[in-house]
């Protein structure tokens, strides 16, 4: 038999494309004329609205992941990303694990949300929950598994619960605001990062119960229904001039940014993200279905990116 | 390898005068032998992969916490570990799933065999394998938006997440792989029984059920265990499908998680490297590779007890 030389070098050339392109999608980093950002699910759709419009006014590609705000500061404090999107502040852990690696930021806040408790669209019993009676429901080791348990009134439809997932800022903001202490959960709920898990679940279980932030809810209007929220001073329901009034108290929270400072000096498209970014973020925040943030917490931001950049 | 020496030809004719070193041949043989050993390495590689942060895993947390353990919050303060929910919860999926898969494999193969015209069996193969070529994603979203609302409207009181429907939609994904594994064995059943059977006044349905299937029975055993296998290990279906919820249940109406499931959602949730909770996903791992070998040398075992051998 005699080879046919044509085809073996073929093939060998394939061999060694494939090869090639196997090794050179190794280093996923924004370097090239695109940012990389990462973070918080409930920040992702405002930074991806942002990025999208950026793009459309002849910006560069912002790619944004969604891995929770834990997960977003790990990938930052690794320098894999440009942008880090939280739905609570930084922590002192993360901070020095940020600074050990030498890496210093800029915060900004972007948008408010009124962390929004949704119930599916056929519960009729409730409209209106306090905060004791979500800690009740929420706390370790929680035996609260039917509506009867939360109130006497309420049906015996089985509760089942969705929620954030450990590593999302909503669910340490949730813990904190609710249960009292950060991270400080029942687990034996549904838990996942992605919050249209939470949206099916909720959507799909007449006696369902879950949490996630308030574009989720706006997004999804007509399979859910939120509940108001007595924090003490009355039963407040989320929406956009509760949240921006604090009024819609504990779970009305600010959304921020991190900027990486290296990027951020060093790369023009990046400046030019976060100012479009702040410059717009009214306009996006309502595209968005965030809260905008108020006309005078926009002006201190302003104020902050002015002072970074000069 | 079983030419030894390419110079030799036909019996009786005369070696080539000067050995000519072929290095095409020797090109070739060089890539095959590194596509064989690819798959070798490969699968060395994982079983170290595994090995080491596994291993790290378990210095933390004692095996026998980890195995005999009933409630799994890995990712909780403050953490626990038994694997026990996740372990209930893909046995319970794969089981079922096996039950469904198997039958309706069987049932195809059966007819692929000994009753289908070439007319009908030259539709249901492309279309078992269109079935095979359905992406699990697919499967997955299948299974929750409209299994499950199906089975709610004819009354069965599932919940949104729930293992029932993740497993009938897995069955109905494995039925291919059952059924042409099975088909390959019945049709190497040899037609002398077939004839022997209807000379002795059997009917289709006799020879078929009492003589084609126990004669291929280990290839009928055996591509049972592979669907159970590949049950086992199947990810997207449950994950989109069976929830996140790991709890020691055995009804299948109820919300489950996976091992591979939770290997998937935790995977994907950005746990930090080198942490207990990024450990806990290898230790995950190297118990459900522990099960899918065993199953596999199970398999073995059954298909050499059972295997009928015909001259």
């Amino acid at each position: 038999m005699r080879l046919n030389r044509p085809i073996t070098v073929a093939a060998l050339a394939a061999m060694l494309v494939l090869a090639t392109a196997a090794c050179g999608g190794g280093d996923g980093r924004g370097s090239g004329g695109t940012i990389t950002a990462d973070g918080s699910s409930t920040v992702g759709p405002f930074t991806t609205k942002a990025a999208e419009d950026f793009k459309a006014q002849g910006g560069v590609d912002v790619t944004v992941g969604i891995s929770g705000t834990g997960g977003g500061f790990e990938r930052f404090c690794r320098d894999e990303t440009d942008i880090s999107n939280a739905s609570r502040p930084i922590k002192d852990e993360e901070a020095a694990i940020c600074a050990d690696a030498g890496i210093d930021y800029l915060e900004l806040t972007v948008a408010t949300d009124a962390l929004t408790n949704v119930v599916n669209p056929e519960n009729d019993w409730v409209d209106c929950l306090t905060v004791d009676q979500l800690k009740a429901i929420w706390e370790p080791g929680s035996k609260v598994d039917s509506w009867r348990d939360v109130d006497e009134s309420y049906p015996d439809v089985p509760l089942r619960l969705y929620g954030a997932g450990t590593d999302s800022g909503t669910f340490d903001y949730f813990t904190d605001a609710i249960v009292g202490e950060e991270g400080a959960s029942r687990t034996d709920y549904n838990a996942s990062e992605d919050d249209n898990v939470t949206v099916q679940g909720v959507a799909g279980e007449r006696g369902g119960l879950g949490y996630f932030g308030f574009s989720y809810f706006e997004e999804n209007q007509d399979r859910l229904q939120a509940l108001e929220i007595d924090g003490g001073s009355g039963c407040v329901a989320p929406s956009v001039a509760t949240a921006q009034d604090g009024t819609y108290a504990p779970l009305s929270r600010p959304l921020f940014v991190y900027v990486k400072r290296s990027s951020f000096d060093d790369d023009e498209n990046v400046r030019d993200f976060v100012a479009y970014m702040l410059d717009n973020g009214q306009t996006i925040a309502e595209e968005a279905r965030f809260v905008p943030l108020s006309d005078a917490r926009l002006a201190e931001e302003q104020a902050k990116l002015e002072d970074a950049t000069s | 390898m079983s030419a030894q020496d390419p110079t030799l030809g036909q019996a009786g004719t005369l070696a080539l005068p000067r050995r000519r070193i072929r290095w095409g041949e020797k090109l070739v043989q060089g890539i095959l032998f590194l596509a064989a050993a690819v798959s070798v390495l490969t699968t060395v590689g994982i079983v170290v992969s595994l090995l080491v942060p596994a291993g790290e895993f378990f210095r933390e947390v004692s095996p026998w916490d980890f195995l005999t353990g009933t409630t799994w919050a890995p990712l909780f303060e403050p953490a626990q570990f038994g694997v026990l929910p996740l372990v209930v919860g893909t046995f319970v999926i794969s089981l079922l799933s096996a039950l469904v898969a198997f039958p309706l494999g069987v049932g195809v193969a059966i007819y692929l065999s000994e009753y289908a015209r070439p007319r009908a069996a030259s539709v249901l193969k492309p279309a078992l394998e269109i079935l095979a070529a359905i992406p699990t994603v697919v499967l997955g979203y299948f299974a929750l938006t409209f299994v499950t609302p199906l089975l709610r409207d004819l009354g069965v009181q599932v919940e949104i997440f729930n293992a029932l429907s993740a497993s009938l939609v897995l069955g109905v994904m494995l039925i291919p792989t059952v059924a042409s594994l099975s088909e390959d064995a019945m049709a190497a059943v040899p037609r002398d029984l077939r004839q022997g059977g209807y000379a002795l006044g059997a009917d289709k349905l006799q020879v078929s059920t009492r003589i084609v299937v126990p004669a291929a029975i280990s290839g009928i055993i055996a591509a049972f265990v592979l669907a159970f296998a590949r049950a086992v290990g199947e990810t997207m279906i449950v994950l989109i499908a069976a929830g996140q919820l790991p709890q020691i249940t055995f009804d299948p109406r109820e919300t489950i998680e996976t091992m591979t499931a939770f290997i998937g959602a935790t995977g994907n949730g950005d746990v930090p490297t080198g942490s207990i909770e990024y450990k806990t996903i290898f230790a995950v791992g190297l118990t459900l590779f522990a099960i899918t070998y065993a199953i596999n040398l199970l398999s073995i075992r059954l298909v050499r007890r059972f295997r009928e051998v015909y001259e």
